[in-house]
């Protein structure tokens, strides 16, 4: 069974390259445009990976990266900060709050998918081991 | 039988032990355990003030004016309860300024004037002269008196060729006795305590001795003090002295010997000594203060047996009354009581004779000698590495020309007085200093000026009214001074000046002495203001409660010196091993283990001086301070400032303030400065964030797309195709995006280009709404425009409100969603100006949010409807458009009924647009 | 021993009371030829006056305030 990657983003096009990039990697994606909508899409399967934009209208990438590692149900869901705002004092905030990676728009597909595949494997290494 | 070798013997003797007790006391100073410092010692050592005067010569006044003697002994014991204020500010300002004489304490007083000092000083000589001749006088008449023992008659003790004069020897062994303990060795503090224990030893010895006679005479040869009275009143010539009124004089005498004998016991130099130079723990006074009027209480309770018992005992006239105390044990063939006597007789005087000259000495060497030779500058005295000898020098000489002096006044008036007589005018002179030294201690206004003429005028007085009188009653002036004035001058009678007459000649100088000192001194000390050293002293002294004791004198300078320079100075004057000491001394005082660590500060140069003003006076000390150390002296001004508001530590906390408050209020602008700095780079750091993150957003969607359509070459035409579309669509929204902010920065700048014309808003809006009408006829948004058939042109940039309008309808178009979503444009003409409404009915903004839509990059946050949003810089931008040519853009809305965006423009009178072309 | 303590004006009273004491019109009240205990009054006055000083002087410098 393919990863399952949730795709939070507001921005049309960049959700649709990333929609297109996932779903031609071979993965299972569910998009989200704001943060209402991604808690919805969380549950009632969890996806495996959580791409999170950090300006999102309603709750925003920060507030959302806490809900999840909130929610126990959500300790396997790796999350991905991408962020248009390249400042360390955000990317050091989202790391502390739990988020596991982070891209700086705009991104090399390349590394993206380098990084969301890393990603993938090491929480299906942990989800083996546990 | 008594040889004159045996009273010589005895004397000698007598002298001997006191030398053994003085070395005694000076051994235990010296190894740190006093034996004076306690009240009882003090008490005794004030008893100095008992002389001769008082062993003799009471009963020889008691015998002449009854109770008349008693004046001199009530003053003080009155004045006693004034020390707890008057005597322990003298000492407390004497210690804190090393103040060695009351020649020095006025000097120091008022500005340390060297003229003052001695001025004071000459007083002082010439005043106690006449005084030291009377212990002269007392020792000389004691001692023939003795050698004639058994024999009692009245000795003539004057007229003998000086070198025959045993006199004149006694004054000689007094002055080798004074030199050898009052000047053994220079001290700051000018303290000797060996003699002070053997003062009050002899206060001791001549009470003693005087109660044992009285105990005789009252019980041993009458039959205790009612006997005494009673038989005196029985003899007519006697009862006048038991009543006042009578012999006793009238009671203005009484009075002035009263005020005389208080300011005596303060201002007479030996007791301003013993009382203030020497004591040891300014504790000792309380005591002091009652127990001293005890003991004169004591010396005086047989003073009226002794004299009416000699009065009854001797044939009228044949003995003198002076010497009663003596004559009566001899009479009665009491041999040691005479001894006893004799001896304590000797005692008042030497003790009296000792301490004086020692303070004269002290006085004449340090504001009088000193200041000329240091002053003479081919003398070359401040070159000199030791001086400490040349000052001893000048005190021992100084205490044998003081007791040449008196013996010389004994030589030439002696014989036409009574002792109290000579005393008195003794007591009149040192008056004197009443009104500069007490003026000194309580009112600051006293000047230098006023206490040079109040002391000249009242010296000058006391000198034409009471001394030079003395002289012309001993014939060494013509006797016509006297009875006819100067010159014939009638009202310059020395002892009846300007007519007054029917005091006694006492009170007489006392009455116009005082009206000269007291009114030259406070006249001519309101004549000017004082100078700055003068108020700063004044300060110093009146305040001297107020001060801390040490280094106090130390505010109000400021200099620089070293401190190799002011130890140089300072064992020029005491000694090198003396200035060690002090030294040492000094750093133990600060907390400090070495004397390399010493700092050549205020409190050190005020240490200094005042250690020096031990040696040579305090005006000379500051002087030779003055010479090694670069003062900068204060302005008058500043000081004034300083003292005037009474306290230096509150003017300077003051200016303290008044700085701190201009530094808080510096820092406040400063920090709110920095705050608007800081809120402006936080709005700018925004702004440059929120610009990067819309540049971001455009860039990132081109970015991916590139690769996906480089890394996936097989993709089908419709894909590609449609990202090629996006890439194109974010590109010119990248394009749009920059050219917003350059555009907006222009404008914010103010280098924006603007093109005016009077334009007809009704073109511009047809022209927005035709561009637009495809558009919302794909959204399928109904689009009005209403206007008013003739309205008024205005002037602004058409391209500009053109954007303005197109910014504004896509907006409306944005926020349209409904089915039967529609838009209108309005054209009103209002009295000032035009107005354009655009409303839609879409979702309507909130209130809050319509706070800040015109902010740059604020768009409202309702994207959930997935609606796509501009770049946040349009309202901005349109607004300030609108600003730009007078008019007003604003907002009114409803969330969920639609927005309807306004803005207005003014217009220019007169000018009209027609539809009717 | 600093400033106006009640000692202090205890004592300045006492001196202002002495003042009196031995001073005219006072003094003159004893001025008679009248003795007691064989002494003449003015100088038992007197004395005796000095004495109430002294002894008020002792009790003034002595007292202990609480």
């Amino acid at each position: 069974m393919s990863a399952r990657v949730l795709v939070v983003e507001d921005e049309e096009s960049i959700l649709l390259s990333l929609e297109f990039l996932l779903g031609n990697a071979g993965y299972t994606v569910v998009t989200a445009r704001d943060g209402n909508a991604a808690l919805k899409a969380l549950t009632p399967l969890p996806p495996d990976l959580v791409l999170l934009d950090v300006m999102l209208p309603l709750i925003d990438g920060f507030e959302l990266c806490k809900l999840i590692r909130a929610n126990p149900a959500l300790r396997d869901t790796r999350i991905m900060l991408v962020t248009a705002r390249g400042r360390e004092a955000e990317i050091a905030r989202g790391l502390a709050l739990g988020a596991d990676a982070y891209m700086t728009k705009p991104f090399s597909t390349r590394d993206l998918m380098e990084k969301v595949r890393r990603l993938l494997d090491d929480g299906a290494a942990q989800k083996n081991a546990g | 039988m008594l040889t004159g070798a045996l009273i010589v013997v005895l004397s000698f003797a007598y002298v001997g032990l006191l030398f053994a007790i003085a070395y005694y006391g000076d051994k235990r100073a010296d190894a740190g355990r006093s034996i004076i410092a306690n009240p009882y010692i003090y008490t005794l050592s004030l008893a100095v003030y008992c002389t001769s005067w008082t062993f003799y010569g009471s009963v020889g006044r008691a015998a002449t004016s009854g109770i008349g003697f008693l004046p001199i002994y009530l003053g003080p014991t009155l004045m006693a309860a004034l020390w707890w204020y008057v005597l322990l500010k003298m000492i407390r300002i004497s210690k804190a300024h090393r103040i060695t004489s009351i020649a020095d304490f006025i000097a120091s007083r008022y500005g340390k004037s060297h003229l003052l000092g001695g001025l004071v000083t000459i007083i002082a000589v010439l005043g106690i002269v006449p005084y030291i001749a009377l212990q002269l006088k007392a020792i000389s008449a004691s001692f023939s008196t003795m050698l004639q023992y058994p024999n009692v008659t009245t000795a003539s003790t004057a007229a003998l060729p000086v070198l025959q004069d045993n006199t004149f020897y006694i004054a000689m062994l007094l002055a080798a006795f004074t030199i050898l303990f009052g000047t053994r060795h220079l001290d700051a503090t000018e303290r000797h305590e060996g003699l002070v224990a053997a003062i009050a030893f002899e206060s001791v010895v001549k009470l003693v001795a005087f109660i044992a006679v009285g105990i005789f005479v009252t019980w041993g040869m009458f039959d205790g003090f009612a006997d005494v009275f009673s038989k005196a009143a029985a003899a007519p010539e006697l009862n006048a002295l038991l009543v006042q009124g009578g012999a006793a004089g009238n009671y203005t005498t009484w009075a002035s010997l009263t005020v005389l004998s208080m300011l005596a016991i303060i201002l007479l130099p030996r007791q301003f000594h013993v009382a203030v130079v020497e004591n040891v723990n300014e504790r000792h006074l309380n005591k002091a203060i009652w127990l001293f009027p005890l003991y004169l209480f004591a010396i005086n309770i047989f003073v009226l047996p002794i004299a009416l018992g000699g009065l009854m005992y001797f044939p009228a006239g044949t003995v003198d009354a002076d010497t009663f105390v003596l004559t009566l044990p001899m009479a009665e063939q009491k041999t040691w009581l005479a001894l006893l006597a004799f001896v304590g007789g000797l005692s008042a005087a030497t003790g009296m004779v000792i301490v004086e000259t020692i303070a004269l000495s002290t006085m004449v060497c340090n504001d009088l000698v000193m200041p000329i030779l240091l002053r003479w500058k081919f003398l070359r005295l401040t070159e000199r590495p030791d001086l400490s000898g040349l000052l001893l020098g000048i005190r021992r000489s100084a205490i044998v020309v003081v007791l040449v002096l008196g013996y010389g006044y004994f030589y030439l008036a002696g014989e036409a007085y009574a002792l109290v007589s000579i005393g008195l005018i003794s007591f009149t002179a040192v008056a004197q200093f009443a009104p500069a030294m007490i003026g000194g201690l309580f009112w600051k206004g006293g000047t230098r000026l006023g206490a040079l003429c109040g002391l000249s005028a009242g010296f000058l007085v006391w000198l034409y009214s009471l001394l030079l009188p003395s002289f012309a009653k001993s014939g060494w002036l013509p006797i016509t001074f006297l009875t006819e004035g100067i010159m014939g001058f009638d009202l310059l009678k020395p002892q009846q000046l300007f007519g007054l007459d029917g005091l006694d000649d006492i009170s007489h100088c006392l009455f116009w002495s005082m009206i000269a000192n007291v009114g030259c001194y406070v006249g001519f000390s309101l004549w000017r203001r004082p100078t700055a050293n003068e108020h700063s002293q004044a300060n110093l002294f009146v305040d001297v409660f107020r001060h801390v004791a040490p280094g106090s004198g130390s505010r109000f300078w400021r200099g620089s010196a070293t401190v190799a320079d002011l130890q140089t100075l300072l064992s020029r004057f005491v000694g090198p091993e003396r200035a060690n000491e002090s030294f040492a001394a000094y750093t133990r005082s600060q907390g400090i283990t070495g004397i390399e660590q010493v700092t050549a500060n205020a409190v050190l140069v005020h240490y200094v001086e005042s250690q020096i003003a031990g040696a040579i006076g305090s005006a000379s000390a500051r002087d030779m301070v003055a010479s090694v150390v670069v003062e900068e002296p204060l302005a008058l001004d500043e000081v004034m400032a300083i003292i005037d508001e009474a306290s230096q530590a509150l003017a300077y906390s003051r200016q303290l303030e008044q700085k701190s408050l201009e530094l808080e209020a510096a820092t406040n602008e400063l920090r709110g400065a920095n705050q608007r700095l800081q809120e402006l780079d936080r709005l700018k750091d925004d702004f440059i964030s929120t610009v990067t993150h819309e540049l971001r957003t455009p860039l990132t969607s081109i970015r991916a797309f590139s690769e996906i359509l480089g890394d996936n070459p097989n993709l089908d035409l419709e894909q590609r195709t449609k990202f090629l579309g996006i890439i194109t669509r974010e590109s010119e929204r990248l394009t749009r995006l920059i050219n917003q902010v350059l555009d907006l920065a222009k404008i914010e700048s103010g280098a924006a280009d603007w093109h005016p014309s009077e334009i007809d808003m009704r073109e511009v809006l047809d022209d927005a709404v035709t561009a637009l009408s495809q558009i919302f006829k794909e959204k399928r948004i109904a689009l009005e425009l209403q206007a008013p058939a003739q309205i008024p042109l205005v002037m602004a940039d058409r391209d500009r409100v053109t954007q303005v309008v197109l910014n504004l309808l896509s907006n409306a178009a944005n926020f349209c969603d409904k089915p039967d979503s529609r838009v209108t444009v309005a054209l009103v003409t209002e009295a000032s100006g035009l107005r354009v409404d655009i409303a839609d009915n879409g979702i309507g903004i909130s209130p809050s949010d319509q706070a800040v839509i015109f902010e740059k990059f604020r768009q409202v946050s309702d994207a959930a409807a997935g609606k796509p949003r501009g770049s946040g810089l349009g309202l901005a931008i349109s607004r300030e458009i609108i600003h730009h040519f007078g008019g007003r853009l604003w907002v009114e809305s409803t969330p969920g009924r639609g927005s309807k965006f306004s803005f207005s423009l003014p217009v220019r009178s007169g000018h009209f647009s027609s539809i009717a072309a | 021993m600093i400033g106006p303590t009640l000692k202090g004006q205890r004592l300045v009273a006492l001196f202002l009371f002495g003042c009196l004491l031995f001073n005219f019109p006072l003094l003159s009240l004893f001025a008679g030829s009248g003795r007691i205990w064989g002494i003449p009054l003015i100088y038992f006055y007197v004395f005796i006056a000095w004495a109430m000083i002294i002894g008020l002087m002792a009790l003034i410098i002595e007292h202990k305030d609480p």
